[in-house]
């Protein structure tokens, strides 16, 4: 008996360093989480500062004399007429009815860069649009160079020295002037959302990759969805249990969604690009390489969807005499359909982030269209982060961070969809 | 576009064939659907797959092959002088062609001969396409009055329509391995080529890569041009700066996450964690070159300490961030495997749970936990978009993280983008590394599975 | 408040008209005997010079109560048999004893247990300390995937209670003979101990669990999980160990609980219907619940 008291001691003696220790890996464990929330925060936070600026964009504002000798000289109309004219003129005649009182050429043909090269297109398209506006004088917001974007938005500091600024004390002035005069402001940014990509900043835009990307998915979801399914519905219900070839293929899935991306760009160089010549750059094939790749994490988000259907209701459907394949379509498929649907939509959005696979496939290139088929050359969004990223120019970084702010909202809605989804239709046997 | 005018013409078809199929059944059922073997939409199946799946069979070859055919005839009908240029040189020919054809827009070339090959070109194509469009709906139209006529009531319908259903998802799961044998012969083939000019011992254990130097013709496969172990240390570098963070916060993370919180932190921080699983890779490209190595020069600036900035530390520190949700998910399902049985058997003879951690859960849950790390360190190794932003080109070897290092990965982007030759030892040397990265990964994520798998049926 | 309800009329929902009868009159006599029940336990819950006092225990998941105002006291070398139907609460009044509850987020403990007249759930108490007083065998034979001297050994390295090697070969000697599995193991103790029968498995927790010189073993149904021979060993053990240790024992059989117990506990729906003398409860059980059990009407 008195053995035992002393075992109930000696435990108490040391009880508070085990507690000290067991208060430690705690601490270790907090600071971890915490850790592992801060850089989420850092990362987001960095990426909105960088990117939330891109939304607006400077625009000056300038009186057009929209001059019929210059548009449409003879009086004629037609469309190719009015496409063909020289609206950088106009652009030209307005600045300098501005600042009369330039004459140097150097310093007219800076004040010519205070607007976009973009310029003239935007008169054009509102002459094609409304040919009457021509012979009127009407004031039109035009974006400015991206160099006075970036002035607007703080990034070039005027207490530098001359020689480092992209802008010099003389167009410093002018900017001035022009915000003065409630002619240069920064407006809510259209064209960010409405063209494709430019070698100019402010005029860049995220249409043509979104739709790429939007076309590229497609084609991933047509072709990765119904074979994965296919192929998880075989390998749970039909497959021989401890058979080689089907160890083979539960191997292959696992590895594959395991493997490197890039790998599969390269299966796409080669197989689809080299072997079968399908067209360089296109949707098409991005949507083939990346349903390759999403196919293995949908079969195995598919499988453990048909293995949570419990075994009895298989069993209720072949003991009323259904056949093995009514039993999946009419019973294990409905149940299974929404885990399915949550592994595909994550998936898809796993692939709608994917980049390097297509680098490989060639669709970095520049493409200014908006890409309207399958068979189009494209770029996918994340493609286009990659590219305006690796730019020099400080308006392209910000055109980046914008981009990624699209890319994850879209990512996040897919995720919020997926999570509904599981939600919605989650069911505990 | 025609195509899929075609496609959609055959869809709208096999539908109709499906109410043929169904009207014909109840036609010879004599009044009565039981007399039939299967249920009339069976029938209706039966009849709309024989409409639609040989024209689709036959669409689909006639595409594979017509391009390849016409091609073949328009070079026939070349002059003789250009059939016997060398076969690169007839294939930009070609090519040219082909511009002219598509791209009418962008395509200047003036050459009479490029003109009327690209007119007999056009002319071949609309001929071909017009044959698949009367072809394929023929066919269609046959599949369909065949099933047809053949429908009676002892017609199997429903068996016949479930076995080719069975044979489509025998078809679809033996995809993952046509996509493995897929990879492993284009990086195959391509890099056998690629040691056909540079030796197997030169790639393996050469110190110096330096790709450009060998366009000159007398440098192809010269000494030093094309050795792969600066590639390796480098990748393993930044991989191992990687695992450095992203092994003790993701495990410490798990940890915390399936042991100590409450439901309602873990409702919250796992979802955060994931957070960061569900970005892609090119954003953390951004982060890491916009960021964070602009962060680290500048730090680096101010205590006196050179750091590159396209060091393996920025690009390694990211690539641990973006990991960490990895390692901390795996972690947190193969600790969650530990059956709580062990648990209680701890805590029951009064083990604090620290002590209950690590000498039970951790020793217990080690094999899955190594198994993930491997996962990781694969991951690690094969993560391109970061590399490819954040860390350098030119081929370093050192260990100093400081320094900047390239990797595999961002040596294959490198060396395929932008580059058309197909032929050339640098296009070749990226599929040489693109068969490096396929094994190291396939042996970690192999040896991993196996291990992780081994452990969970040990539980289960 | 759903939950209540459900959980209190599941078991009196009829299931099938054979059974209905009996569940009806399991469920006229649970009203019956309610209101007595919680307050007075058929026959005398107390023992002179108590190891364990345990007096109005209610134990809650959530909003839900599983146990309603137990007491019951635990003598210092007995073994008392926790029976009844299953859902009863006997195994959460028991993990009450060690506060294994504490490991479950939503279970509340009220009420005051006592050991050597201390209370148990004072904020002084470490659960740590309690634990290697309380000792635990449970359900299923849970051997840690370490060597067999390890799984031994554990307890005592844990809590510090050797100081040389030697002496901690002694203490796992000494436990594993108590157990009965020295002879059985002494040859391969490198080896590990999930690779032993599940008897033996079970053996050597009951070794790990002695290892630490608890006060008291709280044994949660130890037989469940095995063969008949086993048990029988086990079951001997049992009787060996209550020369020196209290032990609680919750068994599903109750041909179990009339070999090895000196006291029998009969709960039902989270009460504690009945205690006394094991010989008593059986062959002249006072509560008709205890008596419908016993007798095979329902469990």
């Amino acid at each position: 008996m008195n053995n035992e008291i002393t075992t109930a001691e000696l435990i108490a003696g040391t009880v508070k360093k085990r507690r000290a220790r067991e208060k430690r890996l705690k601490l270790y464990g907090i600071a971890a989480v915490v850790a592992g929330v801060i850089l989420v925060v850092i990362l987001m936070a960095s990426i909105v500062s960088l990117g939330y600026k891109a939304f607006w964009q400077s625009f000056i504002a300038l009186d057009i004399n929209f001059d019929p000798e210059v548009i449409a000289p003879g009086g004629i109309r037609d469309p190719d007429t009015l496409r063909q004219a020289d609206y950088g003129l106009l652009v030209k005649r307005a600045l300098k009815e501005l600042f009369p009182d330039i004459r140097n050429r150097r310093q007219k043909r800076a004040l010519y860069r205070l607007v976009s090269v973009g310029a003239p297109d935007v008169l054009r398209k509102m002459v094609m649009k409304d040919p009457d506006l021509i012979g009127t004088v009407k004031t039109v917001w035009l974006p400015a160079h991206s160099d006075v974007d970036m002035f607007m938005k703080g990034y070039i500091n005027p207490d530098e020295p001359e020689s480092q600024r992209r802008l010099k004390d003389f167009q410093l002035a002018w900017i001035q002037r022009l915000i003065h005069e409630n002619r240069l402001e920064k407006r809510f940014n259209s064209l960010f959302f409405l063209s494709g990509d430019s070698r100019e900043p402010e005029l860049a835009g995220i249409l043509g990759a979104l739709m790429g990307s939007i076309y590229t998915i497609i084609i991933t979801l047509l072709l990765s969805f119904p074979l994965a399914v296919a192929a998880a519905i075989y390998l749970e219900e039909f497959a021989p249990k401890k058979n080689f070839w089907v160890d083979l293929i539960e191997v292959n899935i696992n590895n594959l969604a395991a493997i490197p991306s890039i790998v599969f760009g390269l299966l796409g160089l080669a197989v689809f690009l080299g072997f079968f010549g399908l067209p360089r750059s296109t949707p098409l094939v991005g949507g083939l390489v990346l349903a390759l790749r999403t196919m293995p994490i949908i079969i195995i988000a598919s499988r453990s969807a048909l293995k949570a259907v419990p075994p009895w209701i298989r069993q209720a459907a072949l003991g009323i005499g259904a056949s093995k394949m009514q039993m999946i379509t009419d019973h294990v498929l409905p149940l299974a359909l929404p885990g399915m649907l949550t592994g595909t939509i994550i998936g898809l959005a796993q692939a709608l982030g994917e980049t390097a696979p297509l680098l490989m496939i060639g669709m970095v290139a520049f493409v200014v269209d908006i890409p309207k088929s399958f068979l189009d050359p494209a770029t996918v969004l994340p493609v286009q982060i990659y590219l305006w990223a690796d730019s020099a120019e400080r308006g392209f970084v910000e055109k980046s961070a914008a981009a990624i702010i699209v890319l994850l909202l879209f990512m996040l809605i897919m995720n919020a969809l997926a999570i509904v989804l599981r939600k919605r239709f989650e069911r505990r046997w | 576009m025609q195509t899929s005018t075609l496609i959609l013409l055959l869809a709208a078809l096999s539908f109709f064939a499906y109410y043929l199929g169904v009207a014909k059944a109840k036609a010879v059922s004599s009044g009565h659907v039981r007399n039939l073997h299967s249920l009339p939409r069976y029938y209706g199946y039966y009849t709309a797959l024989w409409c639609i799946l040989p024209a689709l069979l036959l669409l689909v070859v006639w595409l594979i092959f017509d391009d390849t055919l016409i091609s073949q005839l328009v070079i026939a009908s070349l002059p003789p002088e250009i059939q016997q240029l060398p076969e690169e040189q007839l294939g930009l020919f070609m090519n040219q062609i082909r511009n002219l054809v598509y791209n009418e827009a962008f395509s200047s070339s003036d050459d009479p001969v490029a003109r009327a090959a690209a007119e007999h070109y056009r002319f071949l194509k609309h001929l071909s396409q017009r044959c698949l469009f009367v072809i394929a709906l023929a066919c269609a139209i046959a599949g369909l009055s065949w099933a047809r006529h053949h429908i009676s009531p002892k017609l199997r319908a429903r068996n016949r329509v479930e076995k080719l259903l069975e044979f489509f998802l025998i078809a679809s799961s033996t995809i993952a391995i046509l996509t493995t044998i897929g990879i492993v012969l284009s990086v195959l083939f391509e890099a056998l080529r690629f040691f056909k000019l540079v030796p197997v011992t030169e790639f393996l254990f050469g110190l110096h890569w330096s790709p450009q130097m060998a366009i000159r013709p007398d440098q192809v496969g010269s000494s030093g041009a094309f050795g792969f172990i600066p590639l390796l240390t480098g990748t393993l570098l930044i991989a191992a700066i990687a695992m450095i963070v992203a092994a003790p916060i993701g495990l410490l993370a798990a940890i915390y996450l399936s042991e100590f919180a409450s439901r309602k932190i873990r409702t919250v921080a796992k979802p955060m964690l994931e957070v960061l699983a569900g970005i892609p890779t090119v954003v953390y490209g951004f982060f890491a070159a916009l960021v964070v190595a602009p962060f680290l020069r500048e730090l680096g600036a101010a205590i006196g300490v050179p750091i590159s900035s396209e060091s393996a530390l920025g690009a390694g520190l990211v690539m641990g961030i973006m990991i960490i949700p990895f390692v901390s998910s795996l972690s947190d399902d193969v600790i969650n495997a530990v059956p709580q049985s062990l648990r209680d058997g701890s805590y029951g003879l009064g083990a604090t749970q620290a002590e209950t951690i690590t000498q039970i859960i951790i020793p217990a849950a080690l094999p899955g936990i190594v198994g993930g790390l491997l996962l990781a360190i694969s991951r690690a190794i094969g993560e391109t978009m970061i590399v490819v932003m954040a860390a350098g080109l030119t081929a370093n070897l050192t260990l100093n993280p400081l320094q900047s290092v390239t990797t595999i990965t961002a040596q294959i982007v490198g060396l395929l983008v932008g580059d058309q030759e197909f032929d050339s030892p640098k296009t070749l040397a990226a599929f040489a590394l693109g068969l490096v990265l396929f094994l190291i990964t396939l042996a970690l994520n192999v040896l991993a599975l196996h291990i992780v798998r081994k452990y969970r049926e040990q539980y289960e | 408040m759903q939950n209540i309800m459900k959980a209190e009329n599941f078991p009196t929902k009829p299931a099938s008209p054979g059974v209905q009868i009996k569940e009806r009159r399991a469920a006229d006599t649970t009203k019956i005997f309610e209101k007595e029940a919680s307050r007075h336990t058929v026959g005398d819950f107390t023992v002179p010079d108590p190891r364990l006092t345990t007096r109005h225990v209610n134990v809650f998941y959530g909003d839900k109560q599983a146990i309603f105002d137990v007491n019951l006291d635990i003598a210092k070398t007995e073994v008392i048999a926790l029976i009844g139907p299953s859902g009863c609460g006997k195994s959460t009044y028991l993990r009450c004893l060690n506060r294994m509850n504490d490991t479950i987020e939503i279970c509340r403990v009220e009420g005051e247990i006592k050991l050597d007249e201390v209370d148990i759930y004072h904020d002084d108490i470490d659960p740590v300390v309690l634990r290697a007083r309380v000792g635990m065998v449970f359900q299923k034979p849970n051997p840690f995937p370490k060597s067999i001297f390890d799984n031994v050994a554990y307890g005592p390295r844990i809590h510090g209670l050797t100081s040389s090697k030697s002496e901690l070969e002694e203490i796992v000697e000494k436990a594993l003979k108590r157990a009965g599995l020295w002879n059985e193991v002494k040859d391969r103790l490198d080896q590990p101990g999930t690779g032993l029968s599940g008897g033996q498995q079970q053996r050597l927790c009951i070794a790990r669990a002695i290892a630490v010189n608890p006060e008291v073993l709280l044994m949660d149904e130890p037989c469940s999980a095995l063969d008949p021979i086993a048990t029988a060993t086990i079951e001997q053990l049992i009787d060996e160990l209550s020369r020196r240790y209290s032990i609680v024992i919750v068994t599903h059989s109750m041909q179990q609980a009339a070999r090895v117990s000196h006291r029998t506990a009969y709960f039902h729906l989270g009460k504690l219907i009945e205690v006394g003398k094991t010989s008593q409860i059986f062959t002249n059980p006072r509560h008709p619940l205890t008596e419908d059990y016993i007798t095979g009407r329902f469990g």
